[in-house]
């Protein structure tokens, strides 16, 4: 069975793609995944604000207290080799491509037009083969509006993608108003590919304390299927290749997403649950489905329920909405029971 | 580097640079002022730095300077070259070692940064008490004047000491000399290598201890043969001052740097000689020289080769017309002929007349200086000259105070300035937090490495750790400064915090015309009119050229917070003519660019910005004709100081110690406690100010402070009448106090602005959240409103303990906390236990203190934080050492005890006379609480009441220990550096016996004092010093090895996460009638963050399993119960959520990400391994055996 698959570019042997996740801090998991049929390594973003944060904070820690006590001019070691800003990140990128044959993504989320631009080149520089621009900004002002957000995005794409050579994708969240006219736009502009969407920290409230609290929890498969709809509308219309991220857990999670016109998946959640190990098993799933449904191919597969190809466009659009409100009922009498 | 290319150290990396090149193997331990050599060699080790012979030296911390040693003397029989660094009673420790190295005749050097050894109080300064308390070991010893000579002779005595098998102790002034930044010609790696001598070290390496050539050293010898064995070294010592003299030969032929044992400086046919050793020698030195360009004949004398002490050579090097020689001796030996160097230089000087070599022998005076790194200047060596020339000079005199006593002190005239006139000299007083003295270290770079001047830098810091002064002296100059003493006249001065104006008059060390550079938040036109009158008299008196700066706004504005040193810096630069101001902007981002590349580049973006708004920001402000100024100088005084506070502490406090004379002071140490209450030092930019109709009357703001700088009160309306305006109370909220009023406020200037009360305050406004029960607010602008409130919040009445029905941690907040406003760092998490303490027990506590931060913030001068009550009472507090401070607090618990066993005795004796129901209820009272304590108190009133009618002579007695029948609770009180490890054997033998002491450990985990090296206490992957990779091993625990006596009550708390098991544990602790210890996580300036989230750190600690509470009871055993009580079994929090929010762990992942993994993983491991064995312990109830607990021993009235 053949399950390779072309994707930003690069000839894949899987369309099964282990996302953006701290498994790549680890060298030896990323050689597991490697072996487990990774066909390509992401890495998790390198996010300049947070680079920014970070040394402002290790600087002050270290020299507020300076200097200030005859019985103690530091109290801090200070390592000449101090690593701070991307440099680790960076030599993680060189340590990846020592160990691993296959391709390796670095992934950026700048916060300066001009840090976009530098670290592109750094992380190029560092040897990635390819790059996920990870395109996020909580608009919180009300001086701003959709399409100047939409409009600043696609400048910093472009300044990347004239300041590298290696292919770019671009990740997106789902928060756009018109979201495929937002990803032509940056297939346009020479991106290889779009991945939807990015998942990102939630705030919640605590009640007691009147305060907010971060939460990151691993996605379920039920995320994947306002993914699915997107990818459905944009596989025709969006000229480079898809990557569903967020909610593939099963092969035919997978299957689903080539379905709706996607290249490749990535998937996060369910290798950090199960192991980099899980990645083989999924491989093997995927083999299994497609030869007992006679596949041959992925090819064959990709884009057949998109919005142009499926039986049915309608369900993917607003009247399914109110059908779905219809027939919905109590949980402890679930719609196909009652239709049953 | 060319080789007369100079660079600007100081005078420990001076030697540590050498002494690591010629070492294969350090052991350390800290100890000021000489940590940094050790710090500096356990870095370069950790970089890989090699020494001459390309070994990468091995660096070893040890428990304490007897280990150092011990652990020398080892790597020295195994036939390794090695060092160490030590001072003061570091030094001290070493000394029986230092018999066994020298009798070995092992070569060695050991490198001391020379410091006072604590006699009647603890010195962290200057002078050769110790190095002088080692003449008698047999080790050489060689005395270094300067930053370049130390750096010279730490290789001379490397050579000297291979050459003759003798270990040579080297030292050089402690702070004047290891602190020094000076411009030095550095020796290179070749003339290191080839200076010293192959066969030497081959020699050495021979005589190595191996099981392939055995031999047996160290034996036990017997009267027939140990004294003829102990003359045996004769020879070695008799040519030892030769090879010394040869080395310093061979020096001065290698890099044109010339030193003699005994160098005469002066004229030739000088009749009047001072000799002097270190760097007072030096002073003396330049002072000859500029007296004889001005027509004088005098001579001055370095010794730097004490021991031996050669009378030939010390002979030879004096003129042959000297007749007076004053010595001078920078120590004091009480009770002694003279001090060491006026007994060996009268010696030597009477044996040259005698053996023939001096036909006449010369008056001799001998002078003590400079103890405790008191200044000693050119004026003091002309007024030593003046005595000699008196018709009868005093035998014993001293110079540099003022002796009202006996009156030994030479009179000193007014100032003598010998710098060439070429020096650019130039004063900076900053803040602790503001960078200046980085900034003036990184300005002597730039300027030594761009104009190629020669640079001097020094500084002084005041004795608080937060929001300490500090004064940084720099000289530049075409020539060599020699020049060890502080500047007394500036051509700049620069004042880079404006409140030090209200003060202290900065401006009177202005030469006429010289350039006054002030940092001001105000507007250039403004500025004026905003300087005290005196201030600006001074000014006027000067002639000065004034510059102001909004420095605050400008580094605010590029993102630098409260760093203004990159602002300073560049105002210096731009006014101060000492380079072109193009080139010295330049240079300036050049060093930026250096010093921070590494740390990222917003950090240098920031700097850079700050750089370029200076100059548009930096202002000339013309001077008036005359001072119009409406408002006065505030000063340190204040009329209802006691009066030893204002005629000596307020003096010490203005900076004016100096001038105090012998009379001002206690003769043995002894000083009145309750003196930072006079501070007032408003160092905070911002203080909290309360909403009552917020408040949920929890007091958690008021324990968490480290200053004692907010406080709550419960009082009567009444007690209210004649509040100021605006005062704010509310109605009690809780039954226990019902229809009271609540009180909490501010101590507005002695508040450090931490914030730790404001991020701990739960109550919030159900509206807007962001709004607290405490909320921040700038000091300015609210200090007179609060001032007063304080004022009338002080008066209010104190609570009556027997009113409290319950001790919590709440209610411990309405007692008076008798620890107050210290100078521990902001944000500290010690001293809310310290405070706690005296809250609890203050009344009724004697405090045995262990050296380190607890001792300095506890006890350093001008004034002392432990204070009293209405009643006079509170904690009684003292320091002996480091390493013996449990056995110092059981010597005073047993002490205790014996007054107290006296007072049951006699009271007993009396029961009839004073009545049995009074005597019965004295001797049986349970005495756990404050209440208890309170109610005892009332019956000893009474009891006295009734002996002053009692004719007994008893009675007399027992009234002069009557107090003693309220019950002493003595508290054992140190960080984790003595706990751990130096004072661990004294600590481990009190807890095995059965005495009552209580026990503090404050674990900051690391040597927080001495500038955060590891301890056996720091966490398994935490960087510190000497682990500045990340910590391998994980923390001892110490609670553990506590338990395992099992008749020792043993808590672990944080007070941050639950402050009523903090509670709790104290109060179980002092009531325990056996051993108890606490051990109490302190969070720490030296664990990297913002202590304001210090209690949400402390919290996390717990909730993660890193730091589990837990409460050790041995009296659980007799009641069938596991003694041990896990109080926070849950695990709510990840280890690596602790782990990076602190810088100490964060950095090690920026080193090394994967050590920081695998380091990470471990600190976890561990903490759920430790969490499993206590659970299990936690369900272990102990077979019950009666002598398990220590039993209370109850005394009894006689007949009942």
């Amino acid at each position: 069975m053949n399950i390779s698959c072309h994707y930003m570019g690069f000839d894949l042997s899987s369309p099964l793609i282990p996302g953006a996740s701290p498994m790549v801090d680890d060298l030896d998991t990323v050689r597991q995944l490697e072996d487990a049929g990774a066909p390509m390594i992401i890495m998790h973003s390198i996010f300049e604000e947070q680079l920014l944060q970070e040394q402002l904070y290790i600087n002050k820690s270290i020299e507020y207290p300076e200097e200030s006590y005859g019985e103690a001019a530091t109290y801090l070691p200070r390592p000449i080799e101090f690593r701070l800003g991307s440099d680790a990140y960076l030599r993680q990128i060189a340590a990846i491509k020592e160990k691993v044959d296959v391709p390796v993504i670095a992934s950026l989320n700048g916060h300066t037009r001009g840090g976009w631009i530098k670290y592109a080149q750094l992380l190029q520089q560092a040897g990635a083969d390819g790059l996920e621009l990870n395109i996020y900004e909580m608009s919180l002002s009300v001086d701003r509006n959709g399409e100047q957000v939409e409009r600043d995005a696609l400048a910093i794409i472009k300044d990347v993608l004239a300041t590298v050579k290696i292919p770019v994708a671009v990740k997106l969240s789902s928060f756009y108003s018109a979201p495929v006219h937002f990803a032509a736009s940056i297939a346009r502009a020479g991106a290889k590919a779009v991945v939807i969407f990015n998942r990102f920290y939630q705030a919640d409230i605590d009640l007691e304390n009147l305060s907010v609290q971060r939460n990151l929890k691993l996605s379920s498969s039920d995320e994947l299927l306002v993914r699915l709809r997107w990818a459905a509308a944009m596989s025709t219309e969006v000229n480079c290749d898809l990557a569903i991220t967020g909610g593939v857990h099963r092969a035919t999670d997978a299957i689903k997403c080539i379905m709706v016109g996607a290249s490749a998946v990535q998937i996060v959640s369910a290798l950090l649950e199960n192991g980099p190990d899980h990645l083989a098993e999924l491989n093997r799933h995927l083999v299994e489905w497609m030869e007992a449904h006679e596949y041959t191919s992925l090819a064959q597969m990709r884009g057949c329920i998109s919005l142009p190809r499926s039986a049915e466009p309608e369900a993917f659009e607003r009247n399914n909405y109110m059908r779905i409100l219809q027939g919905w009922t109590r949980a402890d009498n679930p719609p196909n029971q009652y239709r049953g | 580097m060319n080789p007369h290319e100079t660079k600007p150290v100081d005078g420990n990396e001076a030697v540590a640079d050498v002494a690591y090149r010629l070492s294969e193997m350090i052991a350390v331990y800290p100890i000021t002022p000489a940590s940094t050599m050790g710090e500096l060699a356990d870095e370069w080790s950790t970089h890989g730095r090699t020494n001459v012979w390309d070994q990468t030296p091995r660096v070893v911390e040890m428990q304490s300077e007897a280990g150092a040693i011990g652990a020398i003397h080892g790597a020295l029989q195994a036939g390794n070259l090695c060092t160490t660094f030590t001072a003061s009673q570091g030094l001290l420790l070493m000394i029986p070692n230092m018999y066994k190295i020298a009798g070995e005749l092992t070569p060695l050097v050991i490198h001391v940064a020379a410091r006072t050894v604590a006699s009647h109080a603890l010195s962290i300064f200057g002078d050769h008490s110790d190095v002088m308390a080692c003449r008698q070991t047999g080790f050489a010893m060689l005395a270094s004047s300067s930053v370049q000579e130390a750096h010279d002779q730490a290789a001379i005595a490397t050579a000297a000491s291979l050459q003759s098998r003798v270990p040579f102790l080297h030292f050089f002034d402690g702070f004047r000399t290891s602190h020094e930044i000076n411009c030095i010609e550095p020796l290179t790696n070749e003339q290191l290598r080839s200076f010293m001598n192959d066969a030497d070290i081959k020699a050495h390496r021979s005589r190595g201890l191996t099981p392939d050539k055995p031999v047996i050293r160290g034996t036990a010898q017997n009267p027939d043969v140990f004294f003829q064995a102990r003359e045996a070294v004769n020879p070695f010592y008799n040519s030892l001052g030769s090879i010394i003299a040869e080395q310093m030969r061979r020096f001065g032929e290698m890099t044109g740097r010339h030193y003699l044992p005994y160098e005469y400086v002066g004229h030739p046919d000088a009749t009047d000689v001072i000799v002097a050793i270190g760097s007072a020698s030096q002073c003396v030195a330049e002072t000859v020289r500029w007296l004889n360009a001005h027509g004088h004949k005098f001579g001055g004398l370095v010794v730097r080769m004490y021991r031996p002490f050669s009378t030939d050579m010390f002979a030879r090097a004096l003129p042959d017309k000297v007749r007076r020689i004053a010595v001078l001796d920078r120590t004091k030996e009480p009770g002694a002929i003279g001090e060491p160097l006026y007994q060996d230089v009268l010696s030597a000087l009477v044996e040259a007349y005698q053996s023939g070599q001096r036909p006449v022998l010369p008056l001799v005076i001998g002078g003590r200086y400079g103890l405790s790194s008191k200044e000693f200047t050119p004026a003091m060596v002309r007024a030593i000259f003046d005595e000699l020339s008196l018709p009868a000079p005093r035998r014993e005199f001293t110079v540099g105070i003022i002796d009202d006593v006996t009156q030994l002190s030479l009179p000193v005239k007014d100032d003598l300035h010998i710098e060439p006139p070429d020096t650019f000299e130039a004063l900076f007083y900053g803040l602790g937090a503001d960078g200046t003295v980085g900034a003036n270290k990184n300005s002597i770079k730039i300027i030594a490495e761009e104009s190629g001047f020669r640079a001097q830098g020094y500084f002084v810091y005041d004795s608080k750790k937060s929001g300490s002064m500090t004064v940084s002296h720099l000289r530049f100059g075409q020539a060599a400064i020699n020049a060890p003493y502080l500047i007394r006249k500036a051509d700049f001065v620069a004042c880079h915090q404006f409140e030090f104006l209200e003060k202290m008059d900065i401006v009177e060390t202005l030469k006429p015309g010289g350039i006054f550079l002030l940092n001001a938040p105000y507007a250039p036109d403004e500025v004026w009119s905003h300087l005290p009158l005196e201030i600006q008299e001074s000014l006027i008196a000067r002639g000065a050229r004034i510059f102001t700066i909004d420095a605050g706004a400008v580094a605010r504005d590029a993102g630098m917070g409260r760093r203004i040193n990159t602002v300073m810096q560049t105002c210096f630069f731009a006014i101060s003519g000492v380079l072109g101001r193009a080139e010295a902007i330049a240079a300036i981002k050049k060093a930026i660019e250096k010093t921070y590349a590494k740390r990222g580049d917003e950090v240098v973006r920031r700097n850079f910005a700050a750089v370029d708004a200076t100059i548009a920001n930096l202002h000339e402000v013309k001077l008036p004709a005359a001072a119009n100024s409406a408002f006065h100088q505030s000063g340190y005084f204040h009329e209802a100081m006691p009066e030893f506070t204002r005629r000596v502490q307020a003096v010490m406090m203005a900076g004016k110690g100096d001038s105090l004379p012998v009379s001002a002071m206690p003769v043995d140490g002894t000083w009145p406690t309750g003196s930072t209450r006079w501070e007032k030092r408003n160092i905070a930019e911002t203080i909290p100010v309360w909403d009552p109709s917020i408040c949920i009357q929890c007091n958690k703001c008021a324990f968490v402070c480290p200053h004692a700088a907010i406080r709550a009160k419960v009082c009567n309306t009444a007690n209210l009448n004649g509040s100021p305006e605006g005062f704010l109370s509310a109605a009690y909220k809780a039954p226990d106090f019902k229809h009271m009023r609540y009180v909490l406020q501010v101590a507005p200037e002695d508040c450090t602005g931490c914030g730790l009360c404001i991020q701990i305050c739960p109550a919030k406004d159900k509206s807007n959240p962001r709004i607290k029960a405490i909320n921040s607010v700038p000091r300015i602008t609210v200090v007179d409103r609060e001032r007063s409130r304080y004022d009338f919040f002080l008066k209010l009445p104190e609570i009556d303990p027997t009113a409290i029905a319950r001790l919590d941690a709440k209610s411990s907040q309405f007692m008076l906390p008798l620890f107050e406003y210290s100078g521990a760092c902001g944000g500290c998490g010690e001293t809310p236990y310290i405070k706690l303490l005296t809250q609890l027990f203050g009344d009724h506590l004697i405090i045995a203190n262990a050296t380190g931060c607890s001792s300095i913030y506890g006890g350093n001068l001008p004034t002392t934080p432990y204070t009293t009550n209405a009643s006079g009472r509170g904690p009684a507090w003292s320091n002996s050492l480091f390493e013996d401070n449990a056995e110092f607090g059981l010597g005073l618990a047993l002490g205790t005890d014996l007054r107290r066993q006296e007072a049951q005795r006699l009271l007993q004796l009396l029961a009839m006379q004073v009545g049995t129901d009074l005597a019965g209820n004295l001797l049986a009272a349970n005495q756990q609480t404050p209440a208890d304590i309170a109610r005892q108190r009332a019956l000893v009133d009474q009891l006295r009441l009734k002996l002053k009618t009692c004719p007994d002579p008893a009675a007399r007695q027992l009234e002069i220990v009557a107090d003693y029948l309220v019950q002493k609770s003595v508290w054992i009180v140190g960080g984790d550096g003595w706990a751990y490890d130096i004072g661990f054997g004294g600590l481990d033998h009190v807890l095995s016996l059965t005495e009552p002491v209580r026990i503090l450990v404050l674990d900051t985990e690391v040597y927080s004092n001495t500038g955060g090296q590891s301890s056996k206490s720091t966490p398994i992957g935490a960087a510190a010093k000497f682990a500045a990779a990340g910590k391998s091993t994980q923390k001892k625990d110490l609670g553990l090895m506590a338990m395992s006596y099992r008749h020792a009550y043993v808590a672990s708390v944080a007070f941050g996460a639950n402050e009523n098991q903090t509670v709790k544990a104290f109060a179980e602790a002092n009531a325990f009638p056996g051993p108890a210890i606490i051990i109490a996580y302190a969070h720490c300036i030296a664990h990297g963050y913002d202590l304001r989230y210090g209690c949400d750190q402390q919290k996390l600690a717990v909730d993660s399993g890193i730091w589990p509470l837990y409460r050790y009871d041995p009296r659980l055993i007799a009641t069938g119960k596991p003694p041990l009580q896990i109080d926070s079994s849950v695990v709510r929090a990840s280890v690596s959520e602790y782990l990076r929010n602190e810088a100490r762990f964060a950095m090690v992942e920026k080193l090394d990400p994967a050590r920081f993994h695998k380091l990470g993983l471990a600190a976890a491991h561990n903490t759920a391994e430790r969490l499993a064995l206590y659970r299990e312990l936690a369900r272990i109830a102990f077979p019950a055996e009666k002598s398990s607990a220590p039993a209370q021993e109850q005394p009894s009235v006689n007949g009942q």
